[in-house]
């Protein structure tokens, strides 16, 4: 079987991959978003062209963009890839997960939608204070930002909308869950199995371990599997990372779902070879089954 | 295989399967590197996080 993966750089998760693949006999051809040249129409068209595309396509590039777009290309060319381009739309844009999420009936913050900073304004007051505000697309907690009075909200709105992007214009606000116990869940589904989770524990409010949020097991627990294979359902499956927050009454809520997933400090925390496990299913979906 | 820090001029140590594009970090300075070339090693910082890099 012939096995790809796009990447931009390779950090220790891709690198992990391909000693994963390698153990398994695997050779894997590396195709470089940032090289990569697609001739759309001999994709569509010409067999013996697609043909030279490998069996099976991991995505790991770090563009969420070019992966967007990379895997529309090789998915409608018939080639399979994990994620797939319909997971990697929904799960890349906040307000898509949201709405998935929803649809699912899977638990999730809150949520309000606006596209001026008046109407944010109302928005972010309709929820009260504290609220969270997050660009659609972006990652690692980068402009995300926790608002806990109008004069921060106008000072947030007003910057936002003059950042240029027009996406900076679209306001997605959540209401702030306070972690009871300083931390946040992260969950791995590969598949329809929940094959692991960490507790990311951090003083600060964003518990993002690219962040410096500190990571220990978190037992799977029938609930949080549950939540998790919903979450990654609603989705569109796959393997993903699923980002929950639990209330001061127990709940637990799906916050995120991320689909290129970073996994470096939760295979010694949990005990679970999350890259060898990936790998078995990419090669399972390239097999057909 | 050691290669020099192109911020600090640290010397880095270098797995035996170091590959094209691999993210090293330099114990001195802390900086990210991108290994741009293998044979020889040539290092390079690694650009800044782009808007819409992430998971």
């Amino acid at each position: 079987m012939q096995v790809g993966m796009t990447c931009s750089r390779i950090r220790v998760e891709e690198k992990l991959l391909l000693q994963a693949f390698a153990r398994r006999g695997v050779e894997v051809e590396r195709i470089d978003d940032s090289a990569v040249m697609f001739d759309l129409n001999a994709l569509q068209a010409d067999r013996a062209h697609r043909e030279r595309w490998p069996d099976v396509v991991v995505e790991r590039s770090l563009h969420h963009g070019r992966a967007l777009y990379a895997l529309k290309v090789l998915n409608d060319a018939g080639i399979p890839t994990v994620n797939s381009y319909e997971v990697a739309l929904t799960c890349g844009d906040k307000f898509l997960t949201t709405q998935a999420l929803l649809r699912a009936g899977v638990p999730s913050p809150r949520c309000l939608l606006a596209f001026t900073p008046e109407s944010a304004l109302e928005a972010i007051e309709t929820l009260g204070y504290p609220v969270v505000l997050k660009p659609v697309i972006g990652s690692w907690g980068r402009l995300v930002s926790k608002i806990n009075d109008r004069e921060a909200a106008e000072a947030i709105l007003e910057h936002r909308d003059t950042l240029g992007n027009y996406q900076h214009a679209i306001f997605y606000i959540q209401e702030y869950i306070s972690k009871p116990h300083g931390r946040d869940i992260r969950a791995f589904v590969v598949g329809d199995e929940c094959i692991a989770a960490i507790y990311r524990t951090s003083p600060h409010w964003i518990t993002n371990t690219a962040r410096g949020g500190a990571a220990s097991n978190c037992p799977v627990t029938p609930l949080l599997a549950d939540i998790c294979l919903g979450a990654a359902s609603a989705v569109g499956g796959g393997v993903v990372a699923v980002d929950l927050l639990e209330t001061a009454d127990g709940q637990i809520l799906v916050n995120e779902v991320n689909y290129t997933m970073e996994f470096r400090n939760s295979i010694d925390t949990t005990g679970v070879d999350i890259p060898g496990r990936i790998v078995d299913y990419v090669l399972a979906v390239g097999a057909g089954q | 295989m050691n290669a020099e820090c192109p911020e600090c001029g640290g010397t880095i140590t270098l797995a035996a399967d170091v590959l094209d594009g691999e993210i090293v970090p330099c114990q001195d300075c802390g900086a990210d590197l991108e290994v741009v070339s293998v044979s020889p090693v040539v290092l390079a910082l690694a650009p800044e996080v782009e808007e819409d890099w992430g998971e």
